[in-house]
């Protein structure tokens, strides 16, 4: 199979692509991180509330 | 223009990523990162470490948007200036228009996002610290005042007390400390490198205290200023984020900043220009140690306190 001939656009700014999708990855991963910590944290609270109760 | 002229353009010069990275000012950013995590540990709460990591990357983030803004704003000074001509702007590899989208994209986001991983007196905080170092350093007082440095020096002293803020959601004496601190430090520091750029800031008509009072009250000040810092950074020692390591670090970094501040008051030009700046150098480097030593030392007794370990 042939690819067909990559464009001197994309070779020109690949680094700058890298470096962007890498950053956007990032960016996902901590807004899911932060997520996975937040509701977790409320829901220990709301079962240490239900127990104290 | 010809469709061959069209596609004979070079783009040598196009930006890469280091070169918008290069707009955050890292150098600038390393202090705020190392500030704001001191903040934020040195507060008598724990926080989550996915939290707090967060919350450092935001604060860095929003430090790096101001940085960008400033490069905007500056880049007719840093096209003049030694120190920053081979700034993005001033290099030719972003435009002036970019640097500003991008700063201000930036700064919506850090502030958004630290609202939203710690608390939103942080986030307002972190804003006030973007519109602090843009509209009023940048845009006003620079190129109007020889007092630029001191009251825009403000700026770089928010991040230890948005950490805190970050942290703990209230305001405290150690917090206003920790800003005294580095808002004392600055004029020294940015004297110091005043004096030996020599024409740098003359060239970019730059209102420096060398270029309107002259050399010899610039070499006053530093020693004012210095001394004031002494009395500031060692009192710090007697609060709840001080303690004996700290004092100890404080006095010898103290008495070694305050004879390189009396030892620049005393020398002339002459002096300075024969070893072309000697002590002033050596001056400028010891201000970067004695910032992160004293916060290096606050860290540690954060350390000591948390794992409940007592010195004396």
């Amino acid at each position: 199979m042939n690819f067909p001939k990559e464009h001197e656009l994309h070779r020109r700014r690949k680094g700058r692509n890298l470096g962007l999708g890498l950053v956007l990855v990032a960016f996902v991963a901590i807004v899911f991180g932060l997520t996975v910590v937040k509701v977790s944290g409320d829901i220990s609270g709301a079962i240490a509330g239900e127990v104290g109760r | 223009m010809s469709d061959a002229s069209l596609h004979n353009v070079t783009y040598e010069n196009e930006a890469q990523f280091g070169d918008y990275f290069a707009l955050l000012k890292p150098r600038v950013m390393t202090l705020v990162v190392f500030t704001a995590f001191v903040g934020l540990l040195a507060a008598p709460v724990s926080v989550h470490p996915f939290v707090g990591f967060t919350a450092i990357l935001f604060i860095a983030l929003g430090g790096g948007a101001s940085g960008a803004l400033n490069m905007w704003y500056d880049a007719d000074i840093d096209a003049v200036m030694r120190r920053t001509k081979k700034r993005p702007i001033p290099a030719g590899k972003v435009t002036a228009d970019e640097a500003k989208a991008f700063g201000i994209a930036l700064s919506g986001i850090s502030v958004v996002m630290l609202g939203l991983a710690t608390n939103w007196y942080a986030a307002g905080l972190l804003a006030f610290t973007i519109f602090f170092y843009v509209v009023i350093y940048t845009m006003w007082l620079k190129r109007w005042t020889p007092q630029n440095i001191v009251i825009g020096g403000a700026a770089g002293a928010f991040p230890p007390m948005i950490g805190w803020l970050a942290a703990t959601g209230s305001m405290s004496i150690e917090a206003v400390l920790m800003f005294t601190l580095i808002f004392m430090w600055t004029p020294p520091h940015f004297w110091a490198l005043a004096l030996f750029m020599r024409n740098d800031y003359d060239d970019a008509e730059v209102p420096m205290l060398t270029v309107t009072h002259g050399r010899r009250a610039t070499r006053n000040h530093i020693l004012g200023y210095t001394v004031l810092l002494a009395v500031l950074a060692i009192a710090t020692g007697f609060t709840s984020i001080g303690g004996i390591f700290y004092l100890t670090v404080a006095i010898v970094l103290n008495a070694q900043f305050l004879w390189g501040a009396i030892k620049i008051w005393r020398r002339n030009e002459d002096a300075s220009e024969a070893d072309n700046f000697v002590v002033e150098r050596k001056f400028f480097k010891l201000s970067l140690l004695y910032l992160f030593a004293h916060f290096g030392a606050i860290l540690f007794e954060a350390g000591l306190t948390r794992y409940g370990i007592e010195v004396l």
